[in-house]
């Protein structure tokens, strides 16, 4: 397409000459209305004349006769700038005045009527005049009349401002759409060019913005911003692809690596058996994996939860204590819940249960003090808080370890993430983002927080029911040393 | 026992068939939901073993339709989808137990013995378990070994009783999971040993035959005479 047949084919150059056509057009109807007004003003104006003047003429017919008539009306119109006249017997022969051919008919019928008339020994074309014919006793006619010049000069000053409007207002249409198809036009082409750049992998390019804040650069905004959420989740899929090459790939070689060895080493049928043994763990292990990939992809895609129940976060939350205890007391970490009774939100059980769990087992996996920090030597505990904040169940899991990084507290919610140091240690690295991804599911959401020293990570879930009135927290504490 | 699997992949199938033969229990198999109900109908089994998935005939229909005519075979469904509302589902359309693809032989065989056992001894009001000289009153919750009181918190009690119902029977680590803290998730770390072996400290420890025993590659067992 050439430039100007892509400029007449632009939307925004169709739509500045529509909108000019329609203000040539308004302007053409409010010129004629008052064009129409002005004449009929006008119109009404010469009749009240003629209707005065035909008054003073019948009141000297009346009173002095035909005679004196005539001699009145010869005399007007010799007048400058005299009224058209015109006395006639009854059967329409000329007595006096100053008009020399009308339609015959005229004469017939007393009131008022726009007429075309000669003026006496003029040659030129008929005139047109608004004219009064008044029928005199005795059945003399008289014919007074304005000539309607004036008002054809009001009409031709109407239609020349008519037009000289309509040229300018095309004019400025014209300059206007082109300005206007041309910055449009040329600020679109600059995006459809990057959109081509985008297309093509440079996944980093962005649509210009001009800055003005208009539609086009809210438009290019909202897309910019829609490519930013896009190549975040590019590499969000790009680190998830890798970690998942590093995660199920070592299990994966393990497992072939034992398989591998056992039949080329071979041996007793010991051997064998623990090398089916090593096969058996490892594949479930990756199992596992999948499990907790299939349960976060499907939060992810907010998939349904099964059916909802009421779930009372402090007796979830006691019972995943419970369940941990042991594990607790083993590493001689003391397990603390406090809950507030009655923390009601509406979910599926199972899942609260395992965000839960997964909590309180990275609570545990990771959260011993660290030898030595601080001189003080902090007592390896982790406290389970469950409260209501306004319309939400907040539970949280604190514990005294090294804690996370404030860069990299988002970042571990991701999947596979695992920080520096913890990738020997057993544990996917999904852990926390299946809470996360339970608690997203629920519509709450899990923060990560600084316990001063250690770690504190918030369960936020939204409240089933209305506030009730605060209770004082009930304290379990079921493996406390300082108690023995 | 007389046991009907109904799996649609044969790997799947013989894998079952193989561990239940050798386990004493006689097999009959179908590979597809219509043929699994004409057998189950016409047939008396013990136990059912009944995949999800099937072609012509999908595993809760066939279930539906057994449950509706008033068969009460206990039935364990197979499944490859692990979610939680398909396990609800399946216990509500009269599944007795539900299993998630890939699984353990040992845990399909301990959740049949359980399915199996429940069948033959139904509605049995026992206010006493007794395993060798270990008594539990479920009256008064208290535990015995030997005439000696055992002191237990109320989870282990919970244990304890579970095991003891299943006496002479393996139970695995989702199966405890399950009966006393009502979770089907994976805990991750091996809690649930640690809760077994606090437990087997206080009834085992100071006596002589031990009376829980670990069975490798599956789970634990109370009985007498263990080792």
């Amino acid at each position: 397409m050439t430039a100007l047949g892509k400029l007449f084919g632009a939307t925004a150059f169709r739509l500045a000459l529509a909108i000019l056509l329609l203000s040539a057009v308004g302007a053409g109807v409010v010129l004629t209305v008052i064009a129409w007004e002005v004449v009929s003003v006008v119109d009404r104006e010469i009749a009240r004349t003629i209707d005065a003047e035909s008054q003073g003429l019948i009141d000297t017919f009346d009173n002095e006769g035909i005679r004196r008539l005539e001699a009145v009306i010869e005399a007007r119109k010799r007048e400058p700038g005299a009224s058209l006249y015109l006395l006639t017997t009854p059967i329409g022969e000329p007595l006096a005045g100053n008009v020399d051919q009308i339609p015959g008919e005229v004469l017939l019928h007393p009131g008022f009527l726009p007429i075309i008339y000669r003026g006496s020994g003029s040659s030129e074309r008929g005139r047109q005049a608004l004219v009064g014919v008044y029928i005199l006793p005795g059945g003399f006619r008289l014919l007074i009349g304005h000539d309607l010049g004036d008002r054809a000069r009001i009409g031709g000053v109407m239609v020349r401002a008519l037009a000289i409007s309509l040229v300018f207002f095309a004019a400025l249409g014209a300059v206007g759409a082109l300005f206007v198809a041309r910055r449009v036009l040329k600020r679109i082409d600059d995006m459809n060019t990057s959109a081509h750049g985008i297309m093509a992998g440079d996944l980093t390019r962005r649509l210009p913005v001009s800055g003005s804040g208009d539609e086009l650069d809210r438009l290019a905004e909202g897309l910019n911003e829609m490519l930013g959420r896009i190549s975040e989740l590019m590499a969000g899929l790009q680190e998830v692809s890798d970690n998942i090459a590093h995660d199920l790939r070592t299990p994966l070689t393990r497992l072939r690596n034992h398989a591998e060895a056992a039949l080329a080493f071979g041996g007793d049928a010991a051997t064998y058996r623990q090398a089916l043994e090593k096969t058996i763990e490892e594949s479930d292990q990756l199992i596992r994996i999948f499990n907790a990939l299939l349960l976060i992809a499907r939060a992810e895609a907010g998939g349904d939860m099964g059916p909802l129940q009421p779930v009372d976060i402090g007796d979830a939350a006691k019972s995943v204590a419970e369940l941990y205890e042991p594990i607790a007391e083993e590493g001689g970490v003391a397990l603390t819940v406090r809950a507030e009774a009655g923390l009601k939100v509406r979910g599926n059980r199972e899942l609260i249960g395992q965000a839960i769990a997964n909590l309180v087992d990275n609570a545990l996996k990771y959260g011993a003090p660290q030898q030595g920090a601080g001189g003080v030597e902090a007592k390896p505990d982790v406290v389970i808080v469950a409260g209501r904040t306004g319309d939400s169940v907040v539970l949280t899991v604190a514990d005294r370890g090294p804690g996370i990084e404030v860069a990299d507290r988002a970042r571990v919610l991701d999947r596979f993430v695992r920080l520096e140091g913890s990738r020997s240690r057993p544990g996917s690295g999904l852990g926390l983002s299946l809470a996360a991804a339970v608690a997203r599911m629920h519509g709450g959401a899990v923060e990560l927080e600084d316990n001063q020293p250690g770690l504190r990570v918030r369960l936020t879930l939204p409240a089933a029911d209305d506030p009730p009135q605060s209770k004082a927290p009930a304290e379990l504490v079921l493996n406390d040393r300082s108690a023995r | 026992m007389r046991i009907l699997i109904v799996e649609d992949d044969p790997h799947t199938a013989t894998f079952i068939a193989k561990g239940l033969a050798e386990d004493g229990h006689t097999v009959d198999q179908a590979d597809n939901g219509r043929d699994g109900l004409f057998l189950a109908t016409t047939e008396t089994y013990d136990a059912i073993v009944l995949d999800r998935m099937l072609p012509s005939v999908d595993g809760l229909t066939v279930l539906r339709t057994l449950r509706g005519a008033g068969n009460a075979t206990p039935v364990l469904v197979l499944t490859a989808l692990g979610d939680v509302d398909h396990r609800v589902e399946g216990l509500r359309a009269g599944a007795d137990d539900y299993l998630v693809k890939p699984f353990a032989y040992a845990e399909l065989s301990a959740r049949i013995d359980s399915l199996l056992r429940r069948r033959q001894s139904p509605g049995t009001e026992t206010t006493e378990l007794r395993v060798g000289d270990l008594e539990l009153n479920l009256l008064t919750r208290e535990a015995r070994r030997a005439g000696r009181n055992i002191e237990l918190q109320p989870r282990e009690f919970r244990l304890l009783e579970y095991m003891m119902r299943q006496a002479e029977r393996v139970v695995t680590r989702t199966m405890l999971l399950e009966a006393v803290w009502d979770y089907h998730f994976d805990p991750q770390t091996n809690v649930i040993d640690v809760h077994v072996s606090r437990l087997r400290a206080k009834i085992d420890r100071d006596f002589d035959a031990p009376l829980l025993s670990t069975v490798r590659g599956a789970g634990y067992m109370i009985r007498d005479g263990a080792r």
